[in-house]
């Protein structure tokens, strides 16, 4: 069975995920294999993901970590233990 | 992100209850990313999600001993996090009417990606650039509430489907089909921009494995 273009962008992420069986995957392998459309799809999805994926992009606020320790700090001194 | 460790966690929460409190620095620390970045995706400001995430890491310590290990921790942790926003977000009266569900994912819209067949890998050092990371932040932040709390825990916090769909009380399914949208949107409206990043210097990485 020969799948179209709109087919493999159905489960493009799915593909990336890794998530797709097998006699799907070998049929969108083949699809791109011949079709630079998709295979720019895919590649461009893919640098997306890796991109998002990049800690430089989401950085938590300056001081987060520090302010929220210093709260569990606090916390921990109170008298009373974790569930009591 | 760290990935979780349940030997360790065990171990530390076992401790911590038997009075070594301490240790909750360290069993706590590998959620702070994941718990900061999905309460931002809920109330989109980063004041309000952090105030929340240290309510969360409290509500966690004083109900450690409720955690019973048959899911993950970090999976139990959102999942406090998850109803803290989820509260806060009700006491932000001024929030719009529409619940956080009103969206679905059912619709099967057509969706035609960006196609760019001149720019395929991005290279590393696009990365450094500040204004990358604006871009990506942006479109992420433009995305309907629904895909961005999937974006923001599997493909920046890279939780597994399962722990994404256990934190945002969803099923495994509506987390492949939300993921899905998000991704091809974010593609739509980032492709075209991304191309302009591209410098004449090769250097490539995340090309189609």
């Amino acid at each position: 069975m020969r799948i179209d273009c709109k087919h493999v962008w159905e489960h493009i992420s799915a593909y990336i995920e890794n998530d797709v069986d097998p006699q799907l995957r070998a049929e969108i392998d083949r699809h791109l294999e011949t079709c630079e459309i998709c295979s720019a799809v895919l590649d461009s999805t893919r640098n997306v993901v890796i991109l998002v994926a990049d800690d430089r992009v989401f950085e938590l606020p300056t001081g987060f970590s520090e302010r929220l320790h210093a709260r569990i700090d606090k916390e921990l001194e109170e008298p009373t233990d974790p569930n009591p | 992100m760290t990935q979780p460790n349940p030997e360790f966690e065990a171990e530390c929460i076992r401790r911590i209850l038997a009075g070594e409190k301490h240790l909750f620095h360290d069993l706590i620390r590998p959620c702070e990313r994941s718990i900061y970045f999905l309460l931002y995706s809920l109330l989109k400001n980063e004041t309000e999600a952090e105030d929340v995430a240290q309510e969360t890491v409290i509500k966690v310590y004083q109900n450690l001993g409720k955690f019973r290990g048959d899911s993950q921790f970090r999976t139990w942790v959102l999942s406090i996090a998850r109803n803290e926003g989820l509260g806060r977000l009700r006491k932000i009266s001024s929030r719009r009417e529409d619940s956080l569900d009103a969206e679905t994912d059912e619709q099967t819209g057509d969706y035609t990606p960006a196609i760019l067949t001149s720019w395929r890998e991005i290279p590393a050092e696009v990365l450094e650039q500040k204004e990358l990371g604006k871009l990506l932040r942006q479109a992420i932040a433009g995305l309907p509430e629904i895909y961005r709390n999937i974006v923001l825990l599997r493909d920046i916090e890279e939780l597994d489907i399962r722990e994404t769909a256990a934190a945002l009380g969803i099923s495994e399914a509506s987390v492949k089909v939300r993921l899905h949208r998000a991704r091809a949107l974010l593609q739509r409206n980032l492709a075209p921009q991304l191309k302009g990043f591209a410098p004449a210097k090769r250097r490539w990485f995340g090309g189609r494995k």
